[in-house]
């Protein structure tokens, strides 16, 4: 089956943990330019899903495309290539401890182009004034807030100018404020970039503000995909059960 | 089969299904090493994170060793009066076995606890997975490089570790014999050859290897957190340590094969 014009394509991914299966059988499409958000309850596969985006992990079963690419047969030397094309936002951001902020942006620009270090200090400061923090060039992660570590993970991540970008749990730790920062940084991205956006979240109002499609896998299949307005019609239990706990929870408070 | 039985069953199969793994990261390491990128870079930082660091503890240990050593010399030697050969004693002594492995034992608990302690920090703080989608490739980056900072950090520890105790030496029978640094130092290499040095100091080389792989393994795959962590740096320490003295045995039989006449 032919992937052209899909980002992302999943066919049919089969992954297992001991005797645990988390994802059987999963499909879907992902096009050029629009931000997938993928749900679920804990422990449903969803960050699963992403690293097997990135190679990380390989599925049991089934075929992934990454823009026309097949990845799961590929060995580490030939996901280097892949990988460059792509970002991952961390759900703990996953900054590298022993690296200030300014030289975690750095590190991959160092790692994969010929630019100058006046032409890394410069782009690293144009990637952290993205994420409005040009001023904590020189801090060590451990030295941030939660929110703060997140958009320098992002800055990370978008430092290599990703067309695809992969994002595990956005809002998870953060306060509703910067959640809706984060969200907007991810909009932003996408009306600047038109960069591919997969999104890992159990944050339905985060999902609905960002996604152009939302996803929900529960018990490792996908129960529901398309828009929010046509998950808000669905007559699957589960389905609703999940895009109404937001409501619930605000009238139970 | 009873329960002491099945235990001892269940043990001898982790510790081959260990070792097993070990060694393909061994291997694999040893076939990565030669791969583009060569990361000279931090081979150089991890150089100077388990050589220049770890100074300190190998100079203080072998002027102390180095102490202890010729006051236990001088007690034997005199029943002979044999008080001139005492400097040579300490320096076959010292170069020959007691450095290489001293410097082995302290760099397995300096360096390789911090190996096993930051990659299994690395581990599970998602940052191994981090350098991954960076398009790096993270054993090579992180375990390879480790390994060869320690197998280059070694032979240079045993010899400041060996020229400490010479040190040590000194000072205790400067103490009790007035002798000068120069005639000291004549008397202690006067039965010592180039072969006698280098043999058991490149067999530090092995411990380096060693001391890098099992604790990098180790880190690299921890699992289950802070517990995990400490874990992966108490048996990095237990482990390369119980391997490289036993290794210890099997290369000074292989040095005596090779040098007879020649290694101590």
């Amino acid at each position: 089956m032919s992937s052209a014009g899909q980002a992302i394509r999943f066919e049919s991914v089969t992954k297992s943990f001991a005797d645990r299966r988390v994802l059987d059988g999963v499909s879907f499409d992902v096009p050029s330019g629009e931000t997938f958000c993928i749900m679920g309850r804990s422990g449903t596969g969803k960050s699963v899903t992403l690293k097997l985006l990135l190679g990380l992990l390989k599925p049991d079963e089934g075929r992934i495309f990454v823009n026309d690419v097949e990845i799961q047969t590929m060995d580490s030397a030939q996901l280097v290539d892949v990988r460059k094309t792509m970002g991952f936002l961390f759900q703990y951001s996953a900054l590298f401890d022993s690296l200030s902020v300014a030289e975690n942006i750095a590190f991959p620009l160092r790692r994969h182009t010929r630019m100058s270090e006046s032409e890394i200090t410069q782009s690293v400061r144009e990637r952290l004034a993205d994420v409005g923090l040009e001023r904590e060039l020189d801090k060590m992660p451990l030295d941030l807030s939660g929110g703060m570590r997140k958009r320098v993970g992002l800055a990370r991540a978008l430092a290599l100018k990703p067309s695809i970008l992969l994002v595990d749990e956005p809002s998870s730790g953060l306060d509703p404020i910067t959640t809706r920062e984060i969200d907007k940084l991810l909009m932003n991205l996408k009306a600047s970039s038109r960069t591919t956006v997969v999104v890992v979240t159990h944050n339905v109002s985060s999902a609905r503000r960002i996604g152009d499609k939302l996803l929900i896998l529960h018990e490792a299949h996908i129960v529901a995909q398309g828009t929010a307005e046509e998950l808000d019609q669905s007559r699957d239990k589960v389905v609703q059960q999940f895009m109404s706990a937001e409501s619930e929870v605000k009238n139970a408070v | 089969m009873d329960n002491s039985e099945k235990s001892t069953a269940g043990l001898t199969r982790t510790l081959l299904s260990e070792t097993g793994l070990i060694t393909s990261f061994a291997l694999r390491a040893i076939r990565v090493a030669f791969q583009s990128p060569l990361e000279l870079r931090e081979i150089v930082h991890q150089v100077y994170m388990a050589g220049w660091r770890s100074l300190p503890l190998v100079m203080t240990s072998g002027l102390a060793i180095g102490v202890v050593l010729s006051i236990h010399t001088r007690a034997t030697m005199e029943r002979f009066g044999a008080e001139a050969l005492i400097p040579a004693a300490l320096a076959i002594a010292m170069i020959s076995e007691t450095g290489p492995l001293m410097t082995g034992l302290l760099v397995s608990g300096r360096v390789g606890a911090g190996i096993g302690a930051e990659l299994g920090g690395m581990k599970v703080t998602e940052q191994i997975d981090a350098l991954e989608s960076l398009a790096v490739d993270s054993f090579h980056y992180l375990a390879v490089t480790r390994i060869i900072a320690c197998m280059i950090a070694l032979p240079i520890l045993t010899t400041v570790m060996n020229f400490s105790g010479l040190i040590g030496g000194f000072l205790a029978e400067t103490a009790i014999s007035n002798v000068s640094l120069g005639i000291y130092f004549q008397q202690a290499f006067a039965g010592i050859g180039f072969i006698d040095y280098v043999a058991p100091t490149l067999k530090t080389v092995v411990f380096g290897f060693i001391i890098g792989t099992v604790s990098s393994y180790l880190g690299y795959t921890t699992t289950g957190g802070s517990e995990g962590i400490g874990r992966a740096s108490t048996h990095s320490v237990v482990f390369s340590s119980m391997v490289l003295i036993v290794i210890n045995v099997l290369l000074v039989r292989i040095i005596l094969v090779l040098f007879p006449a020649g290694a101590l």
